[in-house]
């Protein structure tokens, strides 16, 4: 493109916007805060000139920046975006300064609480950007430090140990990623993402890595299985998936709520992005042999996750449970199109569905869930931070307005014709089905749970005698209602319009999916 | 070679020798009336004048030379490691700016300058005779500065123990060097590397393998060498721990493997896993491997600062020892890359070291207790070394590991030498937890009540704060310092 660094100054903003707001916030939570929206808006602004300047009809990488850093070890610095990564770069923009709003006004120690805040911003861009996996990986780890120390300092009840559960939870499988692209990088002498998997299609790398490891004694298809499966447990437990999932109940229900919008808003799509660029493209034949074991994960996080969200009493571990739940349909989504068809030329098109729905729908769960927990944020401000769904009742006749904003958020997530929720989850079943009709089936048997559980939310809090404790619970009030009628109205205009999103994702869906065909 | 030019060629370091003389004099002369703090204030000032023109002279003097059989052996990198070794030293320097715990200042800072000029002296040379003679300058200026604080006890009792090893390494090292000159009949390292490679494993080549590395091992602080780490880092005065772990590492690790690389080649054998062959190799890697298991495991147990930074030296020994066995297009530039920003990130560490103990000489991990509330400027220095020693990116330590480890996976047309690396990565992922309490202390933990306010001089802060910054910088644009090694 054109001269200017936009995904560089994009990724550092926030990082400067925290050494600023850690400098001048210090013990005065005002100026913190006003320090934090004000760069995570300039970061928004960016994003926002950088989706407009997207070229919907090109294939291929956009404002790519590449430069030689670190010769020695054939490093690049190499950044772009494309269709897979735009959607969740904007997203990352569009969530932090919405979760800086529904933070505390005044948490302790502001300067550190905003800082952390901003620089886990940093993470997230950095981590959709770097195609060089050098990077990415620095990314991809900075984006845990902050998170741990926000749920450690900040966080509810037991913090210390949710926080401790978290990070060692990612941190494993973080180790796990690196040693097994240590592998590759050893075999092949790069950390080029887009050349990794160039090397992967032409079935070097799978020679490169028998001559040059050899002496572990593993065949060839061991190897690479190996390799695969530390990689996929470093995604696995980021996404997560089932079994992989035990730390992320207590660490969203810990977590400040304005956290945990993050967290499931943009962190948890790391991991699938982490499938879509490194995974799939680097190891496709370890993963085709593999999907007899992945896909029974995937119905399994849906359909458990959905039942289990059922069972729950706290309002933030019933939705860390749905954002399971959904991100299990992107899971079923990106394992279908791995599937053998048997007629090719229709195969394409549904893969092409499926894919374009995962996007989508990583893109409509960030916006949903994220309101989501803001809700819950508002709850706990009011009710003096309860939210256990047994605590309140009748909500709907004190604050109309606030139910009635929740109400859709709520069915954009079960998944409403008309929201934004449906579009995903339709393309989504629609392309797996003929790929996968088994799994695709059982995995339905979530989406009905999905609607039985939060039509029992809404009843619960909603409807019902009114709790009377809370006849005096103040309904929305204008500024919170002027943050809540953007992400409404998102909601309703990408159900209705799913266009807008799709056409962006749709030249590198295709790309994708050529470039799957064995 | 006549004599002006010899001087034109050694330029540098005879600054350095005159700016010595010349504090020496100075202090006896006219400063001996002022109180201590003032005389090391006037004698750094003086001592920073000389550094810093001799680093003009190393900066753009010749950059190759070979004089009298590898005497006097000059190249790109060995002038710009002569660069890197004043600024350490200026480094070192300053770090005297503030202190008072000796009325010898102009011996102390004639010392430090003298050992600087031995380092130098060091990585210029192929020749035996000559790297003897000039570790034992280094050596013998060391002892002394430890021994230098004669209010306690413990500087005497380090000192001693520093001495003792020290004169028995010397020993073997000089014992070493005598079978490869009866072997080869020379003491220049190339012709030592031609005979070494007709004689193959001949076992009068292994013993002077073993008691060679048994020599550098002490330098160096490899285990089993190691005794004498903890206690001399513990008593010495701070800026004496400091130049120990910083400029004598970098010269030594510099003439270790280019003795072994370009004196032994032949001698090298394999130490690769399951199938090692006689030679160096596998005794560097035995030797690597114990450094990075003991240094990292006793670093646990530690609740001295001091000792603390002692353990992980002979930890980063360890893995600085690894690069040595790489391939040798690789393994010089990881390796000084690696030992230059370690040493960068150490002087830095015991600068902060001293402003902590304070007055009352307690580097207990205790007195960094809320430090970042007392002095939130150090706390984030301390911070980037910190994280800098465990090798955390974008620190220059992380970079500095993760070239070095793969400039040993890659070693050789098999990944053999692997499970060196894996070592070093489990031992790397311990030493984590021991640098997080040290920063957990400074970040979290409360001051304890009375506790000093962090005070520090302002040539002190300064030079901290360089130092951290550079950390960073190296970490994020590796390429600046890696440009000079090749």
């Amino acid at each position: 493109m054109n001269g200017w660094p936009i995904l560089t100054t994009l990724t550092l903003t926030p990082l400067f916007g925290a050494l600023v707001t850690w400098i001048i916030g210090r013990d005065n939570a005002r100026t913190a805060r006003a320090s934090a929206v004000g760069f995570s808006l300039l970061a928004f602004l960016q994003a926002a000139v950088l989706v407009m300047r997207f070229n919907t009809v090109a294939t291929g990488l956009q404002f790519v920046e590449r430069h030689a850093w670190i010769p020695a070890l054939h490093v690049d610095y190499f950044v772009a975006v494309d269709g897979l990564s735009i959607l969740l770069v904007f997203l990352s923009a569009l969530l932090i300064p919405f979760a800086l709003a529904l933070s505390p006004v005044a948490p302790n120690q502001p300067h550190g609480y905003y800082g952390l805040f901003l620089l886990l911003q940093t993470g997230l861009f950095g981590t959709f950007t770097a195609l060089n996996f050098f990077h990415w990986f620095i990314y991809w780890e900075l984006s845990l430090v902050p998170a741990y120390f926000l749920i450690k300092l900040w966080g509810g009840e037991n913090r210390r140990a949710a926080a401790t559960q978290f990070f060692v939870y990612t941190f494993v499988g973080s180790v796990t990623l690196l040693l097994a692209m240590q592998a590759v990088y050893l075999a092949t002498d790069t950390f080029d993402l887009i050349q990794l998997a160039d090397l992967a299609r032409s079935g070097e790398l799978g020679r490169n890595l028998q001559t040059k490891l050899h002496w572990t004694g593993l065949s060839s298809g061991a190897l690479g299985g190996l390799l695969f499966a530390g990689v996929f447990l470093g995604f696995a437990v980021k996404i997560p998936v089932m079994p992989f999932h035990t730390w992320l109940p207590d660490t969203y229900a810990t977590a400040p709520t304005s956290v945990t919008m993050i967290l499931t808003g943009a962190m948890s799509k790391m991991g699938v992005y982490g499938l879509l660029r490194i995974l799939i493209p680097i190891f496709p034949q370890p993963m085709r042999d593999s999907l007899s074991l992945l896909m029974p994960l995937a119905v399994l996080t849906i359909v458990a996750s959905a039942f289990a969200a059922f069972a729950q009493k706290d309002l933030k571990r019933l939705l860390a449970y749905s954002s399971m739940n959904h991100l299990g349909y992107c899971l079923l989504g990106l394992f279908a199109a791995l599937m053998p068809s048997l007629n090719s030329a229709a195969g394409a098109g549904e893969r092409a569905a499926v894919l374009s729905g995962v996007l989508v729908q990583l893109f409509n769960h960030g916006i949903t869930a994220a309101t989501l927990f803001g809700f819950i944020a508002l709850f706990e401000k009011r009710s003096g931070g309860r939210r256990a769904i047994g605590d309140f009742g009748g909500l709907r006749q004190v604050a109309p307005v606030l139910a009635g904003f929740m109400g859709i958020a709520i069915f954009a997530s079960v998944g409403l014709p008309g929201l934004n929720g449906f579009v995903g989850e339709f393309l989504i079943f629609k392309g797996a089905f003929p790929l996968a009709p088994v799994p695709t089936t059982i995995a339905t048997v979530g989406i009905l749970m999905t609607a039985v559980f939060y039509l029992t939310m809404i009843q619960r809090v909603f409807a019902g005698p009114l709790n009377p404790a809370w006849t005096r619970f103040p309904d929305l009030t204008r500024s919170e209602i002027a943050l809540f009628v953007p992400a409404t109205v998102v909601m309703f205009v990408l159900g209705l319009a799913p266009g807008l999103i799709l056409n962006l994702v749709n030249p590198a869906v295709l790309e994708f999916v050529k470039r799957l065909a064995p | 070679m006549d004599y002006p030019g010899l001087i034109k060629l050694l330029a540098p370091e005879c600054l350095v020798v005159l700016t010595a003389l010349g504090v020496l004099f100075a202090d006896l002369k006219f400063w001996r009336g002022l109180p201590s703090r003032q005389r090391f204030g006037r004698g750094v000032a003086l001592a920073t004048v000389g550094l810093l023109a001799a680093a003009l002279f190393a900066g753009m003097g010749e950059k190759s030379a070979d004089l009298l059989l590898g005497t006097l052996v000059l190249t790109r990198v060995s002038q710009f490691l002569k660069l890197v070794l004043l600024l350490l030293t200026l480094g070192t320097v300053w770090l005297c700016s503030d202190a008072d715990f000796t009325d010898h200042v102009g011996e102390f800072l004639a010392l430090l300058l003298l050992a600087a000029t031995g380092m130098m002296l060091l990585i210029s040379t192929e020749n035996l005779l000559m790297i003897f003679v000039s570790l034992e300058l280094v050596s013998l200026s060391l002892y002394v500065m430890t021994a230098f604080n004669k209010r306690s006890s413990c500087s005497a009792e380090a000192a001693l123990k520093y001495f003792l090893f020290g004169g028995m390494a010397a020993g073997f090292m000089l014992f070493g060097f005598s079978f490869l000159y009866g072997l080869s009949g020379s003491i220049h390292l190339p012709d030592i590397a031609v005979a070494l490679r007709t004689k193959g494993s001949d076992p009068l080549a292994m013993a002077a393998i073993v008691m060679v590395l048994a020599g550098f091992g002490f330098k160096i602080a490899a285990v089993p060498f190691h005794f004498w780490a903890p206690d001399t880092y513990d008593g010495a005065p701070a800026p004496a721990a400091a130049f120990i772990a910083s400029g004598s590492k970098v010269a030594s690790f510099f003439i270790l493997a280019t003795l072994l690389q370009a004196g032994m080649p032949g001698a090298a054998g394999s130490g690769a896993w399951n199938a090692f062959v006689p030679g160096w190799m596998p005794i560097v890697a035995i030797l690597a491997t114990a450094s990075m298991v003991f240094g990292n495991l006793a670093a646990l147990a530690q609740s001295s600062l001091r000792r603390l930074l002692a353990c992980s030296a002979i930890a980063h020994a360890g893995y600085a020892l690894l690069a040595i066995m790489a391939e040798p297009a690789d393994a010089k530039p990881a390796l000084l890359y690696y030992v230059t920003t370690y040493a960068l990130t150490l002087v830095g560490m015991f600068g902060l070291v001293s402003v902590v103990e304070g007055g009352n000489g307690d580097d207990s991990m205790g007195q960094l207790a809320g430090l970042s509330q007392r002095s939130p400027l150090l706390a984030a220095c301390l911070s980037v070394f910190g994280l800098s020693l465990a090798g955390v990116p974008p620190f220059a330590g992380f970079f500095g590991k993760f070239y070095l480890f793969v400039a040993v996976a890659k070693s050789g047309p098999t990944l053999s030498s692997f499970w060196l690396v894996l070592v070093a990565i489990a031992m790397s992922c311990v030493s984590l937890y021991y640098y997080l309490q040290v920063l957990k202390q400074a970040w979290v933990a409360i001051p304890v009540e009375g506790s000093v306010p962090a005070r520090a001089s302002r040539p002190l802060v300064l030079v901290v704060s360089l130092l951290a910054l550079a950390v960073v910088l190296l970490g994020c644009v590796p390429e600046l310092l890696l440009r000079f090694l090749r």
